[in-house]
């Protein structure tokens, strides 16, 4: 048993790459045009999509496009399953739309549907919630990608006993800019090892970011 | 597998600037949740916010002490309390510091609050990284954010580091404040109480939210066992893939993180849970359920939100922090708030302090977005 990637998904502002499959975007103007682009690209039906924030809606995508056709959900039962997801600017996008309203005495008007996302972890309960994984869960945020932090992250959480394999990566949205790498790391018995796979380390990791 | 095990410890809360001071007020019962009139509009609110003066007071330790945002310099007095009490340093590369928060410098958005410090430290890793320099230290701090679980997340991965062989040491650091931001954030869901809140009881309606800094180090290295000390024993986290904002009414996520905590520890019989127990009437319903469906129906059970409030990001180590302390002292802390039982599902609240051996602790934690998390400690 070695632990490999077996799947990635890419999305930046004018790409969509599923493992190495890239699809150029960019007609749309604001970031959240953009994501309902990849929702429609990604034949997705998925009502609750449309009340997410943009950083769940990029998490929800790039998950989506990572497990099409990759078998994962299949080869593993999803209470061993763990999302580990980092990024820089946390839920710093919804928390500003959160503190305009309430900025001023005359117009204070907090929303419940809003305030629900100013925790950046909440992306990995949506993640949960579509694809009903309830295994580990751990969110960290970081100045920037660092393939070396996931790479020893994700090589701890397959030490667990009571994990098998781990959603991973780095899911960034802020002012309308998407950078997000979601990759399915697990531990692959040598039977079906197959050459798409890439050993899980920080340079895997790195290659697949940029 | 070597032994991990928490090790020197700092508490600071509005029940004291020190792990001691917080401890003799637990003890002697006294609550540190206050009827406020609180934030632009003025309204009342029950919260725990720590003293400006007394901050004030203990700034004057720290050099350029304006540099620094509130939540900061409370993080820089916790850790150099426990960096003096121990002797380590976070300039050795075997030692890492774990930060962990739900909102950070969120203060920092509300314009008029700081002047000279930019905005920029609201980004989680600037602010853990402007900490981390301030000590100069060798790793640049990991952050973890995790919602309300952060706190014990980050003791369980601080466990797994160490047994990964990364690091030797590692301080966990949890903070967060009571602002504007959380208590409009709270308030819009209706969740907060403006009276202490009364976690498990039977006349529990909301929360009370407080700020505090809790630091412990977690560690390998046995020349740094204190009195206080428990060994980690194991630790897990779980979804309940459920809903974002509301537990599973059947404690489905919490019954596995507990029941994953004590895979390999089945003969361990843990002799006191320091729950999450936040006092919503729905979240506290879900700790009794899955605290029944893991057979701990005769395990005495207490949560400190009666004291401090819920500290969110810090909840989980000040709690932590807390538990071992009683442990040490053999005494279960009364649940602060609690009266008559108002869950459905079979647990045995702490109604008054108590003496009796406590060898083995459980601490869990919920959050929103699903998230659980459990962890195991014993006398070692």
């Amino acid at each position: 048993m070695e632990p490999v990637i077996t799947s990635y998904c890419r999305i930046t502002n004018t790409i969509l790459n599923t493992n190495g499959a890239a699809q150029i975007f960019g007609s749309e103007e604001t970031g959240q045009q953009r994501l309902t682009e990849i929702y429609k690209n990604l034949g997705m039906q998925y009502p609750k999509f449309h009340k997410m924030d943009g950083l769940c809606k990029l998490g929800i995508l790039a998950t989506e496009a990572a497990l099409q056709n990759s078998g994962f959900l299949d080869r593993h039962q999803p209470d061993t399953i763990a999302i580990l997801l980092i990024n820089k600017s946390s839920s710093l996008d919804t928390d500003r739309t959160h503190q305009q309203s309430i900025n001023s005495k005359e117009v204070y008007f907090p929303s419940p549907s809003v305030f629900v996302y100013t925790l950046p972890n909440i992306v990995i309960g949506e993640i949960a919630i579509k694809h009903k994984i309830t295994g580990e869960n751990a969110f960290f945020v970081a100045g920037e990608f660092d393939p070396k932090l996931l790479a020893e992250q994700n090589l701890t959480l397959l030490k667990q006993n009571q994990v098998s394999a781990v959603i991973s990566g780095w899911v960034d949205y802020e002012n309308g800019n998407l950078d997000a790498l979601i990759y399915l790391a697990e531990m692959v018995p040598d039977s079906i090892k197959n050459s798409k796979f890439k050993p899980l380390n920080d340079l895997t990791i790195k290659q697949l970011y940029y | 597998m070597a032994e991990v095990f928490t090790s020197y410890n700092s508490v600071i809360s509005p029940l004291g600037f020190n792990t001691k001071d917080n401890l003799s007020a637990l003890l002697s019962n006294s609550i540190g949740v206050k009827p406020v009139h609180f934030g632009k509009l003025n309204e009342l609110f029950c919260l725990a916010v720590i003293n400006p003066s007394a901050l004030q007071a203990h700034s004057s330790s720290v050099k350029h002490s304006e540099q620094f945002t509130k939540l900061e310099l409370l993080s820089v007095l916790s850790i150099k309390d426990v960096l003096e009490q121990s002797g380590i340093s976070l300039k050795d590369p075997k030692t890492l510091l774990i930060y962990s928060t739900t909102k950070g410098n969120i203060d920092l958005l509300e314009r008029g609050n700081y002047s000279g410090i930019p905005e920029s430290r609201a980004y989680l890793s600037e602010m853990a990284g402007f900490i981390g320099n301030y000590f100069e230290a060798f790793h640049t701090p990991l952050v973890i954010s995790n919602a309300c679980i952060s706190g014990l997340l980050a003791i369980i991965h601080a466990k797994r580091l160490i047994n990964a062989g990364y690091y030797d040491t590692i301080l966990v650091c949890g903070g967060d404040l009571v602002t504007e931001f959380t208590v409009s954030g709270f308030k819009s869901f209706n969740a907060l109480s403006t009276k202490p809140c009364k976690p498990f009881d039977a006349a529990r309606d909301g929360i009370n939210l407080g700020e505090a800094v809790a630091c412990m180090i977690v560690t390998k290295d046995k020349a740094l066992k204190t009195d206080t000390s428990l060994c980690i024993l194991n630790g897990a986290s779980a979804n309940d893939a459920n809903h974002i904002s509301g537990p599973s009414r059947t404690g489905d996520g919490l019954f596995k993180a507990i029941n994953d905590t004590f895979k390999n520890f089945n003969s361990v019989k843990p002799d006191t849970i320091n729950a999450h127990g936040t006092a919503t009437p729905y979240n506290d319903e879900m700790e009794s359920i899955a605290f029944e469906r893991c057979g701990l129906t005769h395990v005495p059970v207490n949560s400190l939100k009666g004291y401090y409030g819920h500290t969110l990001g810090a909840a989980g180590v000040l709690e932590t922090i807390i538990a071992a302390e009683s442990a040490h002292i053999n005494e279960l802390i009364y649940s602060a708030g609690y009266s008559e039982k108002g869950v459905s599902g079979t647990i045995e609240v702490i109604k008054a302090n108590q003496q009796t051996p406590i060898n083995h602790v459980l601490k869990t934690a919920s959050g929103f977005g699903g998230c659980n998390a459990a962890a195991l400690f014993s006398k070692f």
